[in-house]
């Protein structure tokens, strides 16, 4: 390695603003399209490997010599300011079995069959906010649809009571803003603790047929959970389980109505669904802040050779345009099979809620034109409100429509 | 065909292709094999499981056994 820093010329913003709210930005394609692997140097100041390409970001987020541990010489922080994370010491910045002892204990509340079994419920909830719309007559998609769903269903998962959302709504969007400071962000998530620290302490006097109440139960009385790693991963779960799944709902609407031929496809094939919401993920992937990894050995890549001590940052929104993964990777295709991009991560630490989000996506799409098949804007395209590259999630902040 | 229950993140994504060879154990949520040899006819859906298995955690250590002619 001769020059530490070779492609800052083209990386002159980070992360980089979309010009179209399609469209990965334009400037890591190039780079995708140019090498393998690029060295940049980020926000915060420091440097790090730059991955694009689909089938390394596969290869190396399953890679044991790369850590997840935020205290691994080299990680690649992203923010001026921000050295360390709300989530250091948690189970998602943990390699092997750290990760892992946390992990089995909540992935039987995630699995396929638990997605299945929550279907009904959300369908409800679907149905239910549909039937609002149809009353009121017009919807902001976001405000009356995209956000209720994902945030109902995961309450009910953790015996988190609806009404009390207002305390995590607010406070995830605060902790995922990159303009927040530390102070913000800390503060923000305290709040969110805090309450859960008050519901932890119900669920010990009165636990109830939830999650939350389960860990209490089998982890915490049994000695193998602590309370404050119990409030802590109730945290991670609540705010990793709504705001995710809401920007896909709001952003996925809107691809949805702007490729209206893609939309009468599965309108008159509604058997198409369950593939149409792979490709809405590939295509319109909302992560935009990278995955973030410290090599803790010498790694060769093609030609090249990540070092013991380098950072290195996943672009997962480019990896799901690679052309060498899917032919003609712009083109948004609901019958293209799209299954395996990386819009959940990869490796051990892939999304441990994908199965539920895929189910909420496929109900929420599906009911939403099969009940309104001629939805459309109620404003100009350029109107919708995009959010700023500054928010660790791109979407719409809301989607006024009508029918 | 083994699967690497160690490695398994429970992810599900086998099961989600081929739910008539792998499963999730409901204790954790970690993959269980339904069947210990796979059928050519089954050997796509396998290959898909493979492919979308985060952590590389499904092997097909023998021969695809082929029923006899």
């Amino acid at each position: 390695m001769t020059e530490m820093i070779d492609d800052q010329q083209h990386l002159s913003e980070f992360p980089a603003t979309r010009t179209s709210p399609f469209h990965p930005p334009h400037a890591y394609l190039k780079l995708q399209a140019e090498r393998r692997l690029h060295r940049v140097r980020l926000p915060s100041g420091l440097p790090a490997v730059f991955v694009t390409g689909h089938d390394e970001v596969r290869r190396l987020l399953d890679d044991e010599r790369l850590s997840a541990d935020e205290t691994a010489p080299g990680y690649p922080f992203l923010y001026a300011g921000a050295f360390e994370s709300p989530l250091k010491g948690t189970f998602m910045r943990a390699d092997g079995e750290a990760h892992y002892r946390i992990r089995r204990m909540l992935s039987k509340d995630f699995t396929l069959r638990r997605a299945r079994e929550l279907r009904p419920e959300v369908e409800s909830v679907v149905g239910q906010c549909l039937d609002d719309m149809a009353s009121a007559g017009s919807a902001d998609i976001v405000r009356d649809l995209a956000f209720p769903v994902p945030s109902r269903t995961i309450c009910g998962l953790l015996g988190v009571p609806y009404e009390d959302r207002e305390v995590f709504e607010t406070n995830t969007r605060a902790m995922i803003d990159t303009t927040s400071t530390q102070e913000q962000m800390l503060g923000a998530m305290g709040a969110i603790m805090a309450y859960l620290t008050e519901l932890v302490a119900k669920r010990e006097q009165t636990p109830s047929d939830d999650l939350i109440s389960r860990l209490v139960v089998e982890e915490l009385q049994a000695g193998n959970l602590t309370r404050d790693e119990l409030v802590t991963i109730s945290l991670i779960l609540l705010v990793g389980g709504h705001e995710t799944t809401a920007t896909m709902i709001g952003l996925g609407t809107f691809a949805l109505m702007e490729h209206r031929d893609q939309l009468d496809l599965l309108l008159a094939d509604p058997e198409g669904w369950p593939i149409a919401v792979e490709e809405i993920l590939r295509h319109q992937t909302i992560v935009q802040n990278p995955i973030q990894r410290a090599a803790v050995a010498d790694i060769p890549v093609g030609d090249d050779v990540i070092r013991a001590g380098e950072g290195v940052v996943f672009v997962l929104e480019a990896a799901n345009r690679d052309p060498e993964a899917f032919p003609e990777p712009d083109r948004f295709d609901v019958r293209r099979s799209a299954r395996n991009h990386v819009a959940f991560s990869f490796g051990a630490h892939q999304c441990l809620g994908h199965a539920i989000a895929r189910m909420e996506l496929d109900v929420v799409f599906r009911m939403l034109f099969e009940r309104f098949p001629t939805l459309r804007l109620s404003v100009p395209v350029s109107d919708v409100p995009l959010r700023p590259n500054t928010v660790g999630l791109f979407g719409v902040d809301s989607l006024p429509v009508t029918w | 065909m083994v699967v690497d229950q160690d490695r398994c993140c429970g992810s599900g994504m086998c099961a989600s292709v081929a739910p008539d060879i792998f499963d999730q154990s409901p204790r954790d949520g970690v993959v269980q094999l339904l069947v210990s040899q796979v059928d050519a006819g089954s050997l796509p859906r396998v290959e898909e499981a493979l492919r979308l298995c985060p952590v590389a955690a499904i092997e097909l250590a023998r021969p695809v056994s082929v029923p006899p002619r």
